[in-house]
């Protein structure tokens, strides 16, 4: 059996490795081949990877140096190889090297993709787990109590809170959070990211009100899934024979309602948290905190295509991830699932 | 009317000169289970289900009951009502259900928890679906018996082992650590079979055990629970809607129509004589083997009723094919459950002589295969 589930991951892992290799491709693809079909010159696109006011004569200098008048098969080898060993962009006296892992280099910013990303990845991490806890934990069980007291008052409030918490945008419910709690009552004063390893009491003091607005979002989305998953599960047979057991009603409803119940669940939730490792954009748009998020807002701004597309790499990695630890996860879980 | 029939019912059956209400205050009885005047009431959108509705009968141990019927007739119902399953369902249940001296539908749900499993024990129609999918079986079963015995986890195991090995599961020793969907559908109704005895229970109530299993493994599950009743001197009560099955298994034999018993006995006497036309129809649609090819099975005219309207009367009046010779009467009276012969009950207008002279000359013949008549060629003949 555990030699079954090591193949099983082994398999599982091949598959990943080639399914980030289509995805670069597309992603590849979207930036160097559609402005191609669509008829922009190499010189025009040349232009977009430039820093401010260029010459004529440095989009020319880059547009060689970026390989862009090569065939593209060349390209996407070099975009691959940047990724695995770095690259240089520059011979002669001012080097311009990226190191590996190398998604592209910001001539606007002067400076490699890859570090800026990761220096704002911690933002986005911390911002993402901790509304993911507080989301997991708040909606399931709002879902669970819902369920079990179907019709109840609580049940309908729950489920109106739901509706709203579901319907309302971010920038709404996060300024409102905003103006209350941190100018109207200050009880989380000037919000900005502090890092972990720095300060965890002033991180996670920074960061209640961008997770409860984050998780308000989701737990309203998971209270409703795991209330309709309850219903549906507690009317199972299996439900009945673990009454005819003798079993107490809270064994009842935990260990054989719930772990059923929560099983789409885990699927659900790996890729949601999986696509917001990728950049919560609105929460740190509201809160001004410099995540991936953020980043990929100001790239798109900037119009720095290396950014943008080192960024959207990256979410679509942690995309992949993110499904192949589900895919696993439900191999673990639901013993029905074939290795 | 509709509340006068339950009590003479249950008086009848029970205690011939006992006042009204008797069963109130009456002392525990000395079967193993006895229900009296059970209601089993589901108020919904559409009005009042009445599931159960004034039943009465009992069990004494090591015996087997047999409760027949179509579905809908309140079968299940039943055997839930007496594990106390339709708690947190808006179910009314009055009536008593006596079991072991202690009465159930008044006792507090903590009590009824450690009678279930324990003293009672179920094995459900759909053994797939009433296996938790998650967990391996031996888990399920080592978790039924631990809930009601204070034993380590090892012996736990131990005991489910055995349990699985004797109800012929081959390789029991490595086979507890499956989950249900790698056992085939006979084997897991070997399981839930091996749950329901883990606990030694004193009664054991089986819901169309074999409905669902493939009918060469009918007959080995059935084999397999008489033997092992024999053997863990459990009462049985098995709820089949297949009276063959009955035949096998049953002492007696309850017949349920719109929640109400119609026939009540024992098995010899009603397989020797039935006293009820619902009970011939019953009999007329059971394939034989022993039956010429060409003959068809006489099935039963129309649908179940309503249990939100019940029909008027003998609720089997619109259904029966003798109903007019009452009188009227089957449309307006409920026929009361009475004692024909020693311990054999039925609910009919018919008088017994002429119900008698109906079986012997129209349908026994026809039922045992034996009939010199077609069904067509006699217009009695058939109970449609």
């Amino acid at each position: 059996m555990p030699q079954a589930v090591i193949a099983f991951i082994v398999r599982r892992l091949i598959v990943t490795v080639f399914l980030l290799l289509v995805v670069s491709l597309i992603t590849f693809g979207i930036f160097f081949l559609i402005p191609r079909l669509a008829g922009q010159s190499t010189y025009q696109l040349a232009e977009q990877y430039v820093g401010r006011n260029p010459t004529p004569q440095t989009i020319r200098l880059i547009e060689r140096k970026l390989g862009f008048d090569q065939p593209l098969i060349v390209q996407y080898g070099r975009f691959i190889k940047g990724i695995v060993v770095g690259a240089h962009y520059n011979a002669g006296p001012d080097k311009t090297y990226c190191p590996p892992p190398c998604f592209g280099y910001s001539f606007r910013d002067q400076q490699p993709v890859w570090p800026v990303m990761m220096s704002d990845l911690p933002v986005t991490a911390s911002l993402a787990f901790g509304a993911a806890v507080l989301w997991l934990v708040g909606g399931t069980a709002i879902g669970v109590l819902s369920a079990l007291r179907r019709g109840s008052f609580f049940d309908r409030a729950a489920m109106g809170i739901a509706l709203a918490g579901v319907s309302l945008p971010i920038f709404f419910t996060g300024l409102i959070a905003l103006e209350l709690f941190s100018f109207h009552w200050p009880i989380f004063p000037n919000i900005q990211f502090v890092p972990l390893s720095q300060n965890p009491y002033l991180w996670a003091r920074n960061l209640v009100l961008p997770w409860v607005t984050l998780a308000f979002l989701y737990a309203a989305l998971y209270a409703r899934l795991t209330r309709a998953g309850m219903l549906e599960t507690m009317g199972e047979d299996y439900i009945r024979t673990a009454r005819a057991k003798g079993l107490p009603e809270r064994k009842v409803i935990v260990k054989h309602g719930l772990r059923a119940a929560l099983t789409p669940i885990v699927t659900i939730f790996g890729m949601d948290l999986g696509l917001l490792l990728g950049g919560a954009v609105l929460t740190e748009f509201t809160f001004s905190l410099h995540g991936l998020g953020l980043f990929t807002v100001l790239a798109i701004q900037n119009n720095d295509l290396p950014e943008i597309l080192g960024v959207v790499m990256l979410a679509a990695f942690f995309v992949v991830i993110a499904n192949l630890i589900v895919d696993i996860l439900y191999a673990v879980v639901d013993p029905r699932v074939r290795y | 009317m509709a509340h006068g029939e339950p009590d003479e019912t249950g008086d009848a059956m029970m205690a011939p000169d006992a006042p009204p209400f008797a069963g109130m205050t009456s002392a525990a009885p000395s079967d193993l289970l006895e229900v009296r005047d059970l209601h089993i009431h589901f108020p919904t959108a559409d009005g009042l289900v009445k599931a159960v509705d004034g039943l009465s009968f009992h069990l004494d141990r090591g015996q087997t009951l047999g409760i027949v019927g179509e579905s809908g007739s309140g079968k299940s119902v039943t055997s839930l009502g007496i594990l106390g399953l339709h708690e947190g369902t808006n179910a009314r249940i009055t009536g008593e259900i006596w079991l072991d001296g202690e009465e159930l539908v008044s006792t507090s749900t903590a009590r009824i928890r450690q009678l279930r499993g324990n003293k009672v024990s179920m094995i459900f129609q759909d053994p797939l679906s009433s296996l938790h999918p998650y967990y391996s079986v031996g888990d399920q079963i080592m978790e039924a018996y631990r809930i009601h015995n204070d034993v380590s986890k090892n012996a736990a195991r131990t005991h489910t082992i055995e349990l699985l090995d004797r109800v012929g599961i081959p390789q029991a020793a490595t086979r507890v650590d499956d989950y249900p969907h790698q056992f085939s559908g006979g084997m897991r109704q070997r399981v839930m079979i091996a749950m329901a005895l883990s606990c030694d229970p004193e009664l054991l109530i089986a819901d169309e055990p074999t409905t669902a299993l493939d009918v060469t493994v009918q007959a080995q599950i059935l084999d397999l629970i008489s033997e092992l009743q024999a053997e863990f001197g459990s009462a049985v009560i098995i709820i089949t809607h297949d009276l063959g099955v009955v035949a096998e298994l049953a002492d007696d034999v309850l017949v349920m129509y719109a929640g109400k018993a119609v026939e009540y006995g024992s098995a010899d006497d009603i397989f020797a004589q039935p006293e009820h036309p619902y009970t011939w129809g019953l009999l007329g649609s059971m394939p034989r083997l022993d039956r010429e090819r060409e003959e068809r099975l006489i099935p039963i005219k129309g649908t179940p009723p309503s249990l939100i309207n019940v029909p008027s009367g003998c609720a089997f009046h619109p259904r029966c094919a003798y109903a007019d010779r009452t009188g009227g009467r089957s449309t307006d009276e409920v026929p009361p459950l009475r004692e024909t012969a020693d311990g054999h009950l039925s609910a009919c207008h018919l008088t017994i002589s002429e119900r008698h002279k109906t079986w012997t000359a129209d349908i026994k013949p026809l039922v045992e295969g034996t009939s010199p008549f077609d069904a067509s060629q006699e217009p009695g003949g058939g109970v449609t």
